[in-house]
């Protein structure tokens, strides 16, 4: 397998005021082409952090990191955004629905920044909707559904546009047991099925035991693996 | 579903904010209109002004009257056409109440209707105006307002001019364009000054003023400073100007409350700017995680911008022209209330004009700062806020 995503000797130090925070100290990690790695720590341990970075929402303050072979740490703002629209889909643990729209709108969104006709756009996201088992919810407000549907129609908005990288920051953290393990079973079969490349963050050791590989962050440095 | 649903949908997320926004809006901007109309109908008369009629009066004041003699040397001029006169009149016509009040003046019935050529009166009409001494004609709205017809008589009290004086309705002339004062009520010159001779007699063979018409409005300078020449060294000096310097002049006795309105309007404006600037800022701090959210989704900056300004402008543009709508009634009432104070009470082009870019200025302005907050904002920093 090839490796998908290169991070390489990355440091993060965050300024709050005169204050230097470290967050991630020379940090390097590949991660293959196909993998489902999750990410595991305490907090403030820097997983999210590494998270940001590597989704393309946050910029190292030192060090490469290398999506696909573009190195996202040197696009400016506007590429940035095109990039992510391209090759990234987030799933937040909060889910983050816009509440004023459906669950199949929420799908919508990002197909907005695409040349998709209605007609291809409107059958891509019926097809997410089904995979995630929301066909029947797709005209639903987020207030109508449950958390774990409500994740659901996130990871369906996350993987719409067919990105490259699909990242999960404690997809399951607000979640009961039941609904979490649906949403790991989904993300499992999104890995399997669809190929998707995943790096999910979790503190849940059961959580982490869905993904083929776990990274343990510890105060800014990978400790084991 | 596009960005622009996405904007609707915004709007819609608090509906009674955003309904009483725009009703704030729609007032304030009715209230702009409204005010503005009052400053364009005080000056109507300037903007009603021919630009082919001069006005010569007592070089002192106004309420000094010039001899009637005038008349035939001002006729003489270079470029003078037709020359009429005319005295205010006044008097109290049932009592003092204000919607009793309406201009009555005496003129010269076989020229005021040369001078005054915005005005028609049939021509039945006007021939008996000028066979009755004391007929007098009247306009379509001030007849509209008291009920009068042709026949009817009316009383009116005199002040300047001492007395009882009974007017016979003789004819009722209409404007021939939107601008013309329908309120007026003309009687004969010859009468008022018959009965001068008894109860006033200081006002005797003298006119308030003369209007002229000339030839060509290129000369109006020129023929103005000739009539002046006549007169320089009498005892009654005069100045002539244009009828727009001279309505002008009457505007100007009135600049402190014009320009107080004026003030107000505009501080109307700035109000609308602090409702609107309120909402936005409230709505776009409520949805920087959602801004955050739809970045990470791959939209830029340019287009989180695009939806706190999009939504600002609709609710600017909403609110300014349902406040616009309501304006023509309102305004159209409010001239209906003060016929005489306002013979013209129609909101013009350029308030409406007005009031729409404001109503478009204010959304773009009120969405500035937060559409730059928004714009500025880190994605991890908008993700970490609670919303």
């Amino acid at each position: 397998m090839s490796t998908l995503v290169e991070v390489k000797s990355v440091t993060k130090v965050y300024k709050r005021d005169t204050l230097e925070i470290p967050v991630l100290q020379n940090i390097s990690l590949d991660v293959p082409e196909g993998e489902f790695l999750a990410l595991m720590g305490p907090s403030g341990s820097g997983k999210t952090t590494l998270l940001n970075l590597i989704s393309g929402i946050d910029q190292p303050t030192s060090g490469s990191i290398l999506v696909a072979g573009t190195d996202i740490a040197k696009l400016n703002e506007s590429a940035l955004a095109k990039w992510r629209s391209r090759n990234i889909g987030f799933v937040f643990q909060f889910y983050n629905l816009l509440p004023v729209l459906t669950a199949y709108e929420n799908v919508e969104l990002p197909l907005l920044l695409t040349n998709l006709s209605k007609k291809e756009k409107k059958e891509r996201v019926e097809a997410v909707l089904s995979v995630v088992g929301l066909a029947d919810r797709m005209d639903h407000s987020p207030r109508q559904l449950s958390g774990g549907q409500q994740q659901r129609v996130a990871i369906a908005r996350a993987v719409v546009t067919d990105p490259t990288l699909l990242i999960g920051d404690e997809p399951t953290g607000d979640l009961d047991r039941k609904s979490a393990e649906e949403i790991l079973t989904l993300l499992g079969r999104l890995n399997s099925e669809f190929k998707k490349t995943i790096i999910m963050v979790t503190h849940d050791p059961h959580a982490a035991g869905s993904a083929h590989k776990i990274q343990h962050l510890d105060k800014g440095e990978l400790t084991s693996q | 579903m596009n960005v622009l649903k996405l904007v609707y949908k915004n709007l819609l997320r608090h509906k009674l904010r955003s309904l009483l926004t725009i009703l704030g809006i729609a007032v304030a901007v009715l209230a702009f209109g409204l005010l503005r109309t009052v400053v364009t109908a005080w000056s109507y008369g300037v903007e009603a002004s021919s630009a082919d009629r001069l006005i010569t009066r007592h070089a002192v004041s106004f309420i000094f009257p010039l001899p009637y003699s005038y008349k035939s040397q001002i006729e003489a001029v270079p470029g003078v056409t037709t020359v009429s006169y005319a005295n205010w009149f006044q008097g109290i016509y049932k009592d003092q109440s204000f919607e009793n009040f309406f201009p009555r003046i005496a003129v010269d019935p076989e020229t005021i209707f040369k001078v005054y050529s915005e005005y028609s009166v049939p021509d039945d009409q006007l021939a008996a105006f000028k066979k009755q001494r004391n007929a007098c004609i009247v306009g379509r709205k001030l007849a509209e307002q008291h009920g009068f017809k042709i026949g009817d008589i009316i009383n009116v009290r005199g002040d300047i001019y001492p007395g009882d004086w009974e007017f016979v309705v003789a004819g009722i002339y209409v404007g021939n364009d939107k601008s013309a004062d329908e309120t007026q009520m003309f009687f004969q010159w010859d009468y008022l000054n018959e009965r001068s001779r008894q109860v006033a007699a200081w006002a005797t063979d003298h006119v308030g003023w003369y209007i002229i018409r000339i030839a060509n409005m290129n000369d109006a300078p020129a023929v103005s400073e000739a009539i002046d020449a006549i007169y320089l060294n009498s005892a009654a000096k005069t100045k002539t100007e244009t009828e727009k310097a001279f309505q002008q002049s009457f505007v100007s006795l009135s600049g402190a409350i014009i320009t107080s309105l004026e003030l107000v309007s505009y501080v109307i404006i700035g109000i609308i700017l602090m409702v609107l600037a309120n909402t936005i800022i409230m709505s776009a701090r409520e949805r920087i995680r959602e801004y955050a959210v739809l970045k990470t989704l791959g939209f830029t900056s340019f287009h989180v911008v695009g939806l706190i300004a999009g939504e600002s402008l609709f609710i600017s543009m909403l609110g300014g022209t349902a406040g616009i709508l309501l304006a023509f009634p309102v305004c159209e009432g409010f001239g209906a209330q003060f016929p005489t104070m306002f013979p013209v009470f129609k909101m013009a082009g350029s308030t409406i004009a007005m009031a729409a870019a404001f109503s478009i200025l204010v959304g773009v302005i009120a969405a500035v700062f937060p559409a730059y907050r928004s714009a500025k904002m880190q994605i991890v920093d908008g993700l970490r806020q609670i919303g």
